[in-house]
């Protein structure tokens, strides 16, 4: 299976204009970007796309080896980027994907030129000298609140899975599942998102690089914006008078503008 | 009942009681319709909370409060509803819940815990609907929780049970595969790996198992047996599974040892016959059907003598185009007897021309739409037309009939090709 197929790839936007690439991050899939996109299509050449196991990618693609780890999901940017010849895109990374984008452009620096990172965190877990915000028995606490709403989603999805052309409101009903994922595979990238340590990454950043952050994010809460911010020399950061994880949804006009101003001003 | 009809509003309530009915069925009902929508609200079955865009709490009921051991003025415009969940709980808010009810403007049952001021847990089931405004723009996030105490716990059974199932179904699949890698080892244990080479002579061979999940009965080989000579030998042994596995193994190392020694190829099936007969003794007799044959080079070619105990007739092609069976009438099964007779045959192989050995799964698969046995006359035919590409070619084509005959192939079918290459054109002029 093609590339494009499998990450679900979509691409919209000014054909001709400077390539942003959003990335979504753990929980749901590209249509978190839903009400950001349209804000930078009329400038910008718009990708998004699914990470294998999350959305409508191709689920037969999906192994716990190769998503167990960040390098995987890296490896999903860095092919994407490839699939469409990508040269020098600002690559837009939501939570996890903001270190997604890291190692990516390591991996691929041809073809990223620019990070901007939406609420990142290196760590979530609490360590010596840091602060995540976390402990690891809260991300297992989390992985249970997966599976006890595995058994609601499941009900709900049974009759979409089960093909029931005749009944052709289950297909909205699928669309509004986008945050359902087969909890074994949301249980596993769970684990690689909460449990991951990026900070040493950071080091490695060597293209201009927006950091957005959200003035009350119980998940990437200020402080480690601060940090993020100090670990990659020449970092720009943007707080937003926003509230949640989720800027694209709660301030999607301010996160837009964040991204296509710093995206511009590399033009 | 009929009488709620006559004015749902709290305020309704003046003469209402003094209506038609009696006692205290008018005392109830006139308690029912003093009920404010303030109590209502307050004393609701379930704990309801407002909270602004942000998650700040802006209203909470009073069941909620009770839930949670706090006072309003803790709660109100000071907590969020983050605030009120678990760690873990908070993760999945901000993951899942948040963005799906910012995209749809309500999330229906969603399974989250909500910690009480003392640390105590209680599973609550929360549904939010967002009140827009005029212009449609997001106001305020409503939210009700439902005790799912009872529930949880019955989930919790369900998830439990869900998993064991998981958990012996992983358990019967990698059973299944360990059992399958050791059917292949087994399998292959009973072929050779790759066959000799031997100068001048080409060779092909196919293996096609009926069913992958049973061992297969059928066994051939290709060795040298001291000077220039070589020995080779296709069979089929009766049955399927283990039984037949371990069978062909004992036919396939006595044959190998044998052959050194072997007079001629029947001598070898004779040993083969004795060494069966004896092994399988009483009420389960064993026995199996092989061609044995000897190969000596001969000029431009191979002088080919073998023995067949009750096989099908090899098949040998010619340079020219043409196509016979090489007869062995007679020979019996190899087992049966403790003397049975082999019957032996001689050929030459000169270059251009093969000798094919198969086993009856190839000739008994059922074909066309009267499922007619293929038959040993249309092998014949088939490797007529394909004799011109040498064992290769014959192999390679015998592969794709056998391909085509998709389901109607029911036994398990070896083939054994050997073939001396044709000389390359305008030799010798």
């Amino acid at each position: 299976m093609d590339v494009l197929t499998r990450n679900n790839v979509v691409v919209t936007g000014r054909p001709d204009g400077p390539t942003v690439v959003l990335a979504h991050g753990f929980g749901c899939d590209q249509n978190l970007w839903r009400l950001v996109a349209p804000r930078l299509e009329p400038d910008f050449r718009v990708v998004r796309f699914d990470y294998v196991g999350s959305g409508r990618s191709d689920l037969s693609a999906w192994s716990a080896e190769r998503y167990g780890a960040l390098d995987g999901y890296a490896r999903d940017a860095v092919e994407v980027c490839a699939a469409l010849d990508l040269a020098d895109a600002v690559f837009v990374g939501h939570s996890v994907s903001a270190m997604v984008g890291v190692l990516a452009a390591a991996a691929a620096p041809e073809r990223i030129g620019a990070l901007a990172m939406i609420t990142p965190s290196p760590r979530y877990i609490d360590g010596a000298g840091y602060r995540g915000g976390f402990s690891a028995a809260d991300i297992e606490e989390l992985l249970e609140s997966l599976d006890s709403n595995y058994l609601g989603w499941s009900a709900a999805m049974a009759p979409v899975i089960m093909g029931n052309p005749e009944r052709p409101e289950l297909g909205r009903e699928l669309e509004n599942a986008f945050c359902a994922t087969d909890p074994d595979i949301a249980a596993v990238f769970a684990r690689t998102t909460f449990l991951s340590d990026s900070r040493d990454d950071l080091k490695t950043v060597a293209v201009p690089t927006l950091i957005v952050e959200c003035a009350q994010d119980v998940i990437a809460p200020r402080e480690v914006g601060a940090y993020v911010h100090a670990a990659i020399p020449g970092s720009r950061l943007v707080t937003l008078d926003a509230t949640g994880h989720c800027p694209q949804l709660s301030a999607p006009e301010a996160t837009a503008e964040a991204i296509a101003a710093f995206a511009r001003a590399r033009t | 009942m009929s009488r709620v009809s006559r004015g749902p509003e709290p305020a309704d309530t003046g003469g209402a009681a003094g209506g038609t009915g009696g006692g205290s069925d008018d005392a109830a009902f006139t308690a029912l319709l003093e009920d404010s929508a303030e109590d209502l609200y307050e004393s609701a079955p379930c704990g309801y909370l407002s909270t602004l865009m942000d998650g700040t709490i802006a209203k909470v009921n009073g069941t909620l409060l009770g839930w949670l051991g706090r006072e309003r003025d803790e709660v109100v415009g000071r907590m969020r509803f983050t605030d009120l969940l678990t760690v873990g709980g908070r993760l999945y808010h901000e993951t899942h819940f948040a963005p799906l009810l910012r995209m749809r403007g309500e999330v229906n049952g969603i399974a989250l815990e909500v910690l009480a001021a003392d640390g105590a847990r209680m599973p609550v089931l929360a549904t939010s609907v967002v009140k827009t405004g005029a212009g449609g723009e997001p106001l305020l996030i409503r939210t009700t929780l439902t005790d799912a105490r009872d529930r949880r716990a019955y989930e919790n059974e369900l998830l439990r049970a869900r998993r064991a199932a998981e958990e012996a179904q992983r358990q019967a699949e990698d059973d299944r595969a360990r059992l399958q890698s050791a059917l292949t080892v087994l399998q292959q244990s009973l072929l050779p790996d790759v066959l000799p080479e031997v100068p001048g002579l080409a060779a092909a061979t196919h293996y096609r198992t009926a069913s992958p999940e049973r061992l297969g009965g059928d066994f051939y080989d290709l060795f040298p047996v001291g000077g220039d000579r070589w020995a080779f030998f296709l069979g089929d042994v009766s049955g399927k599974g283990p039984q037949a596995a371990s069978l062909t193994s004992l036919a396939r190392y006595t044959l190998r040892t044998a052959a050194p020694y072997a007079a001629d190829p029947a001598a070898a099936l004779a040993v083969l016959n004795t060494a069966l007969t004896d092994r399988y003794t009483g009420g389960d007799p064993r026995y199996c059907t092989a061609v044995f044959g000897v190969l000596r080079p001969d000029g431009d070619g191979f002088d080919v003598r073998v023995a067949s105990g009750g096989h099908p007739p090899a098949v040998v092609t010619r340079a020219d185009g043409g196509a016979e069976f090489l007869d062995t009438p007679g020979g019996m099964l190899v087992g049966i007897l403790p003397d049975a007779p082999f019957t032996g045959a001689h050929t030459r192989l000169g270059p251009g021309d093969s000798l094919l050995l198969y086993t009856d799964g190839l000739t008994e698969a059922r074909v066309g739409a009267d499922r007619d046995l293929f038959g040993e006359e249309a092998l014949r035919a088939f490797a007529a037309e394909h004799a011109d590409g040498g064992p290769d070619g014959l192999v390679t084509g015998l592969v794709r009939l056998i391909d085509g005959f998709g389901g109607g192939l029911t036994d398990d079918t070896a083939l054994l090709c050997l073939g001396v290459p044709a000389a390359p054109e305008g030799d010798g002029t």
